[in-house]
């Protein structure tokens, strides 16, 4: 249904074009090292969005290391206590401390938009790859069921599949990794169908390759670039996606709490304590952003 | 053009019933067992049920039969308007969603709307600033819209403008008034991505030699903007606000829920947290239909406003 000038649009606020060459010379060993960190230094851009991912990734691995409160010790004391030199972030309504949590929420989000993106990533590759490498009715075939895919909005394609498989972490995880895995697809495809015809791989397959060694080795790695770039600009995605479903309470049971839970909780006290619901959007925000900063420096492919 | 468009209309319709398969794959064939589901829904349960009162729910939620005969007995239903009974609310389904419609297609049309004045008007504002550093500025800004969890927003929305200043009410059904700020909310996201989309083609359009030829023939500044490169970058944004209003509509679901409004969004979010299967297939059925159909009309109109197209050579 969709044709080709309309997923071409679709997609072309990634502009995914211009990155690819680009990204595949950026990989390249062409720059010193201390040349790379001073190109690093003059985008502090760049290094910001690199410690934002950073300390989430910590966040998710290692809580404790960047928190020593207990995310659910209740200290009815500092019941909606505001953001100050104890609580950094304030406290929730049974007086636990709102940074912990938010830090201990880190890893089921990050998990949860990993999950996503992990299941995104290898099906849309496979379906991607065998449409743009087997060509004809193969080709039409899958390409057909990602169109019908891309007519049911993302939201309720995951909201469809929650229903059927039921709440938590991983169900929220799944759900959203159905729901933006046909952009990977088309995006896998429309490269092995450009790398396809290259001179170097009809170059390899007159020189004996077989079919699978030309799709390992030279199909796939050339066309790997924009689905890379497209995996970090969807972690964004993902992020945004995972947090929507648990806000709505589809995501992990209490006391566990994922950011999407965090804001969802603090709806209740939005005029006696609005950073209860703010701050933990403010950090969904900040992430996302970073995600995006990283996607489209990749992107341009400046180091 | 009469062949493009049976061809066009024929395959939006095989679209729709691919999609509607995939919905009732996932809702009917996927659970373990729907109709402990669908009892659960209804706040009974099957253990404590009779052998025959079991044989009867099934009749009763038409899981009676193989998975393809209940398939095609839905779909037949569905032709018909009958989108089965939710368990969950006791009503006819059909009934319950055009209840709730009115509601979420205000509010769903009036983000559209807003989402197009804004991210057209802020787009051209930033592709026309003299300054360098303010249109560096202004093109970045867009960024931060597609970051922002629109729920969120809301809530901040909500803070701001109806407790702190008490402009608008902070929720409820009640009248043009209580639409602004969830509109607004649900219209940013859109917004943010038409505008980046418009700054990208007006760029690109500057530098087209017929732009060179209008100001050679003594036009000004302006009007050079208005008559060829935003006619020529506007395009496209037809394309996008077709897609990107599936995902408006859709994003009611989180919307209606922040603003506590009655509508379909809510009818489907509700409908997910008690498992209610028949409302969530109608739902997505529903909303794949309206996504299709505005593409549909996408597509058609397109020749009409870019007369480059031709589909009849074509077909």
């Amino acid at each position: 249904m969709v044709d080709d000038s309309r997923s071409e649009l679709s997609t072309a606020r990634l502009r995914l074009a211009a990155g690819r060459a680009a990204l595949g010379r950026s990989l390249r060993p062409s720059l010193r090292g201390a040349e790379r960190l001073g190109h690093l230094l003059r985008r502090p851009g760049l290094v910001l969005s690199l410690a934002i991912l950073a300390f989430v990734f910590v966040a998710a691995a290692a809580p404790t290391l960047l928190t020593s409160y207990d995310p659910y010790l209740t200290v009815p004391a500092d019941r909606l206590a505001p953001p100050g030199a104890e609580h950094w972030f304030g406290a929730d309504e049974i007086g636990r401390d709102l940074f912990a949590r938010i830090v201990h929420g880190s890893s089921l989000s990050v998990q949860a938009s990993s999950i996503a993106v992990g299941i995104a990533f290898s099906a849309g590759l496979v379906l991607g790859v065998i449409a743009g490498f087997a060509g004809g009715w193969t080709d039409a075939a899958i390409m057909r069921f990602i169109d019908v895919l891309l007519a049911l909005p993302s939201l309720l394609l995951s909201l469809a599949i929650i229903t059927a498989i039921g709440f938590g972490t991983i169900p929220v995880a799944v759900a959203v990794g159905v729901g933006i895995m046909p952009g990977f697809a088309r995006t896998t495809r429309s490269e092995v169908l450009r790398v396809k015809t290259l001179p170097y791989v009809e170059a390899a397959r007159l020189g004996g390759a077989s079919r699978a060694r030309t799709l390992l080795r030279h199909i796939l790695p050339n066309s790997c670039g924009p689905v890379i770039v497209l995996a970090t600009l969807d972690f964004g995605v993902a992020i945004i996606a995972v947090a929507g479903l648990s806000f709505l309470g589809f995501g992990a049971a209490p006391p566990a709490a994922e950011w999407g839970t965090l804001i969802a909780n603090g709806r209740n006290f939005l005029v006696t304590a609005p950073w209860l619901s703010l701050i933990p959007g403010l950090f969904v925000m900040a992430v996302v952003l970073a995600a995006n900063h990283i996607a489209r420096t990749l992107e341009d492919g400046r180091p | 053009m009469t062949r493009y468009l049976l061809s066009r209309t024929a395959q939006a319709l095989l679209v729709l019933l691919g999609a509607y398969t995939i919905a009732y794959l996932i809702l009917y064939l996927l659970p373990g067992d729907p109709l402990a589901i669908l009892l659960n829904a209804a706040g009974r349960d099957i253990d404590a049920l009779s052998p025959a009162e079991i044989a009867e729910a099934r009749r009763f939620y038409g899981l009676d039969g193989t998975p393809l005969e209940r398939y095609f007995e839905l779909l037949w239903n569905a032709l018909h308007g009958d989108f089965g009974f939710s368990a969950s609310k006791n009503a006819p389904v059909a009934q319950l969603i055009l209840e709730r419609l009115p509601q979420t297609l205000a509010l769903g049309g009036l983000a559209v709307a807003f989402s197009i004045v804004e991210g057209v008007g802020f787009g051209y504002l930033a592709a026309s600033v003299r300054s360098p550093v303010l249109a560096r500025f202004l093109a970045r800004l867009p960024a931060f819209g597609v970051s922002l969890p629109s729920f969120w927003l809301g809530l901040l929305l909500i803070h701001l403008f109806a407790f702190t200043l008490g402009w608008l009410p902070a929720a409820g059904n009640d009248g043009f008034r209580s639409l602004i700020l969830p509109a607004f909310t649900l219209s940013l996201y859109s917004a943010a991505i038409y505008a980046q989309l418009l700054i990208r083609g007006l760029e690109a359009a500057s530098r087209e030699p017929f732009i060179v030829t209008a100001y050679a023939k003594g036009l000004t500044r302006g009007e050079v903007q208005f008559r060829h490169a935003f006619r020529n970058a506007a395009l496209p944004i037809v394309t996008l606000v077709g897609l990107q209003i599936g995902n408006t509509f859709s994003g009611a679901v989180l919307i209606e829920t922040v603003f506590t409004r009655t509508g379909v969004g809510r009818l489907a979010e509700e409908a997910v947290l008690r498992q209610d299967i028949p409302v969530v297939l109608a739902v997505v059925t529903l909303s794949a239909a309206g996504f299709v159909f505005i593409n549909l009309l996408v597509d058609l109109l397109y020749p009409i406003l870019d007369p480059r197209i031709d589909h009849a050579s074509k077909g």
